[in-house]
């Protein structure tokens, strides 16, 4: 048994993505077209120089074609992905191992949701398999909201303070979508609106939960070595984790939603890959699946961020802040950019690609100088998910 | 000797107050409360509900068959008694059968199954309509009672079958066409004269069978549609004033179908040995059906009595009853509808969808619900035993209101459940007020209907707080 990763490997050499928001005039094809479009350049390459593509999408098509009619790519090897709202992500991590094996010189990976066309508000879920209807039919906000409860009874934070932890947790995100064009959510909320708003579930209210949103987010990669003939700031793959869980968390009467252990693994395999032994201090920023609130505090302490039950103090002292010690989700998060399941992996990347690459704008930019950015995205539910990591680096060794 | 096992009444935990119904259209109404069934009820839920708590009366019973009576029921040609025997977890030997349609056939089937020798779980069940201001809407109830019948041989007699007997006659009294929610009834005297006769005729017949005169009748219960017929035959039948059992008009309403064995199992509950109990009811013809409470009453000891149940029950505003109903239909969640659940996926897990049977695994003993093939703990492959955990009661872990979820009632209201001796599953809570809903509280669980799609009714299982 081992997770030998493919540190320095293999690296980043261009990306796209495209704003995040209602397209309403916008399809599919618009949006990986202009994804697409963007990353190429970026990397200085066409699409006939690309050898191999990984397409990640949970509800917007099926297939390889789904990428290579839009692009009409010409007898290119597309793979379509999908993994929860870590789709993205799995569709750089098997672009990344195609590179690393030696089986492409190029490839890129891609991914899109077009949420906007269901005519709900929310995420409306992917394929519909035929059911015994024993199903939970409870929506994600409830399930994460049970989070808040479980959190202040272990750690002993009652409903007013856990009310100002996830505020704060709110307030932040939209203080950096605020400095975002690409953001579906331009403008900071305040405390008070926040705190104030209608009530989703549990104790959640509006500003508690991302938004939805259509989007598509890319990325060229080459070996390492070839890195430097694309661009002078490539940006090194140096650990890439991802773990399906067994959904124990629902028939476990152990497990009490204060933690999220497929993350916590994701967390410790990807560290050890990547040769990190202290995160806080030796990674940059960080950006995390803020589907909720409550999520964003458990990960904190799963991916070693903070101390076991002191997360809920560090949001209070700033610590997550854009300027803080350790700045989570600089660029807004799922709370500004919406979440298109099958891209959000991809544009969390594309910040740490900025920002390790000293190209972020200036109100955005981060106030530490470290080499290594992380990037977590989780497809699921407490208790049912799927988690996966990434180790990006600035630099090799 | 023939007679009754156990039985037992399920009043659902709503009431109706009728004083609501005035408040609103000016009109209706009148004065105390009726039963109302959850949203996510139907006479079948009502019946498992009314089974289960009479074979927790008589657990070692013998059951060979088990008939079902509605006037409402949830499907046709589909028989409803199969998904109860399902979810009672009967043998697949054990027959299900449905007796449909009219008001009648309630005690028809108890009657049937008394002139056997087989041992017969009868169950009856309804669910009361009439247009708003209606009658039938203030005065209807909703309910079920299961009458665990049989000899001996199959268990204790609680109350031997002295004697029955018959009237039937065809006049056009109360009427409903198939289809339609709203009952009509000709102008009510004539039903009145012509009931009395009948009525007399089969109580007379009873008495000599049994060789009894009518003040030798501890308990009298009466009941049938028409009220007025109903109230008034009481006084020409020789009982004593004493004798006159409540027929639960004022709290629970004539849950029709039901209502015959309701008062049957109500004053079963409350009877002393050696008592004689007559049940006569009115329903196209009249029905007299006499018994005798014997010593094994009193070992028998009820889990839950329909007067606990009625003392329990928490008001529904007459709002939500009529959206409960389907006579107004309130603007859902802005979420998708569920689709119609897969026939063969639900045929693969009737254990764990009808009758709520996890599975434990031999090595670990680790409970898994739903059943899995591979354990969770210790990984062993297919050495599982399977788990019943339909009457194992549960803690609240956590829960949560969840506002925006598709529900044919919103709000949902969810909780994580950590069932006694093991086991944890993350389900719908109902028949609860969210208010003083705590992290530690008692809840059991309760068979419903989820939703329903192309005219499949989704039955699955919810937890409720424990009130018994």
């Amino acid at each position: 048994m081992a997770s030998h990763g493919i540190k320095d490997q293999v690296a980043i050499v261009g990306m796209g993505c495209t704003p995040f928001g209602e397209h309403w005039h916008k399809g599919t094809d618009d949006l990986l077209i202009d994804a697409a479009e963007e990353t190429f350049a970026s990397a200085g390459v066409t699409k006939d120089d690309v050898d191999a593509y990984w397409l990640g999408t949970a509800m917007s098509g099926m297939s390889g074609m789904a990428l290579a009619r839009p692009l009409q790519l010409h007898d290119k090897p597309v793979t379509h992905v999908e993994n929860f709202c870590a789709t993205a992500s799995e569709a750089i991590r098997n672009a990344a191992y195609a590179v690393a094996s030696g089986a492409y010189d190029i490839a890129m990976a891609i991914g899109v949701e077009k949420v906007k066309d269901s005519g709900y508000q929310g995420l409306v879920g992917a394929a519909k398999t035929p059911t015994d209807g024993t199903g939970r039919t409870l929506t994600a906000a409830a399930m994460f909201a049970m989070c808040a409860p479980g959190y202040g009874k272990k750690y002993g934070v009652d409903n007013e303070q856990m009310r100002e932890v996830l505020a704060r947790i709110a307030w932040k995100n939209h203080y950096n979508g605020a400095r975002n064009p690409r953001a579906q959510f331009k403008k900071e909320v305040s405390m008070e609106t926040i705190t104030n708003a209608p009530l989703m579930a549990g104790g959640l209210g509006v500003y508690d939960c991302s938004g939805v949103a259509d989007g598509s987010a890319a990325a060229i990669i080459v070996r390492a070595e070839d890195a430097l003939k694309y661009t002078d700031k490539p940006i090194y793959i140096k650990a890439l984790s991802l773990v399906a869980g067994n959904c124990s968390g629902n028939a476990d009467p152990s497990y009490d939603y204060t933690t999220f252990p497929e993350i916590a693994a994701t967390g410790r395999d990807a560290y050890a890959q990547a040769g990190v032994t202290n995160p806080r201090e030796q990674i940059a920023m960080a950006e995390v699946h803020d589907c909720f609130t409550p999520a964003e505090l458990l990960i904190y302490e799963d991916l070693q961020f903070a101390e076991r039950g002191s997360a809920w103090k560090e949001v209070l002292n700033g610590t997550f802040d854009l300027k803080g010690d350790m700045p989570v989700n600089p660029d807004g998060g799922l709370k500004s950019f919406g979440h298109p399941v099958g891209a959000s992996g991809l544009r969390m990347m594309f910040e740490a690609w900025l920002q390790l690459r000293k190209e972020a704008p200036e109100e955005r930019t981060i106030g530490n100088d470290r080499k290594l950015a992380l990037t977590h995205n989780l497809g699921g539910y407490p208790g049912e998910m799927v988690s996966f990591v990434s180790i990006l680096g600035n630099e090799l060794g | 000797m023939q007679g009754i096992i156990s039985a037992a009444g399920y009043v659902p935990f709503r009431r109706l107050d009728r004083s609501e119904i005035a408040k609103t259209f000016g009109s209706g109404g009148g004065k105390g409360t009726r039963s109302v069934a959850s949203y996510d009820e139907d006479t079948t839920t009502l019946a498992v509900e009314a089974a289960r708590l009479a074979r927790k009366s008589a657990p070692d019973a013998t059951i060979n068959a088990l008939w079902f009576s509605t006037a409402n029921p949830a499907y046709l040609d589909k028989n409803n008694a199969s998904a109860i025997h399902a979810a009672l977890r009967l043998d697949s030997q054990v027959g299900a059968l449905d007796f449909g349609g009219a008001l009648r056939s309630g005690v028809g089937a108890l009657r049937t199954a008394l002139d056997g020798n087989s041992s017969v779980l009868v169950l009856s069940s309804d669910m009361r309509d009439g247009q708003p201001t209606s009658t039938d809407e203030s005065q209807g109830g909703d309910g079920a009672a299961a009458v665990l019948v049989g000899s001996d041989t199959d268990g204790p007699v609680i109350a031997e079958y002295l004697a029955s007997a018959t009237a039937t006659e065809e006049f056009i009294e109360r009427w409903r066409a198939p289809g339609s929610r709203r009952s009509r009834a000709w102008e009510e005297r004539f039903g009145e004269v012509k009931y009395a006769p009948l009525v007399e005729q089969a109580w007379n017949a009873v008495l000599k069978k049994a060789e009894l005169n009518p003040d030798q009748v501890n308990r009298l219960l009466i009941t049938g549609m028409h009220a007025r017929a109903v109230r008034s035959i009481g006084a020409r039948l020789g009982a004593s004033k004493a004798a006159m059992g409540d027929d639960l008009a004022t709290t629970v309403g004539n849950t029709g179908t039901a209502h015959a064995a309701l008062l049957l199992a109500n004053a079963l509950e409350t009877a002393e040995p050696g008592q004689v109990i007559a049940l006569v009811v009115l329903a196209d013809g009249a029905e007299v059906l006499l018994f005798r409470t014997t010593d094994a009453l009193n070992a028998y000891k009820p889990k839950y009595t329909v007067a606990k149940q009625i003392e329990n029950g928490a008001p529904l505003s007459y709002g939500k009853f009529l959206s409960w109903r389907g006579t107004v239909t309130l603007e859902p969640p802005r979420r998708p509808e569920p689709d119609r659940i897969s026939a063969s996926v639900s045929g693969r897990s009737e254990e764990w969808k009808y009758a709520f049977v996890g599975s434990r695994d031999n090595e670990s003993h680790e409970l898994h619900m739903p059943p899995a093939r591979i354990s969770r703990v210790g990984d062993a492959v297919d050495d599982m035993a399977a788990a019943p955990m339909s009457e194992v009661e549960g803690t609240i872990a956590l829960f949560t209101i969840d506002r925006i979820a598709y529900s044919p009632s919103p709000p949902i209201t969810f909780a994580v459940v950590d069932f006694d001796g093991g086991g944890r599953l993350p389900v719908e809570l109902t028949d609860v007020d969210v208010d003083g809903l705590q992290i530690g509280d008692r809840v059991e669980m309760t068979f419903r209907k989820l939703f329903t799609a192309d005219d499949i009714h989704n039955y699955f299982w919810k937890a409720r707080p424990v009130r018994s």
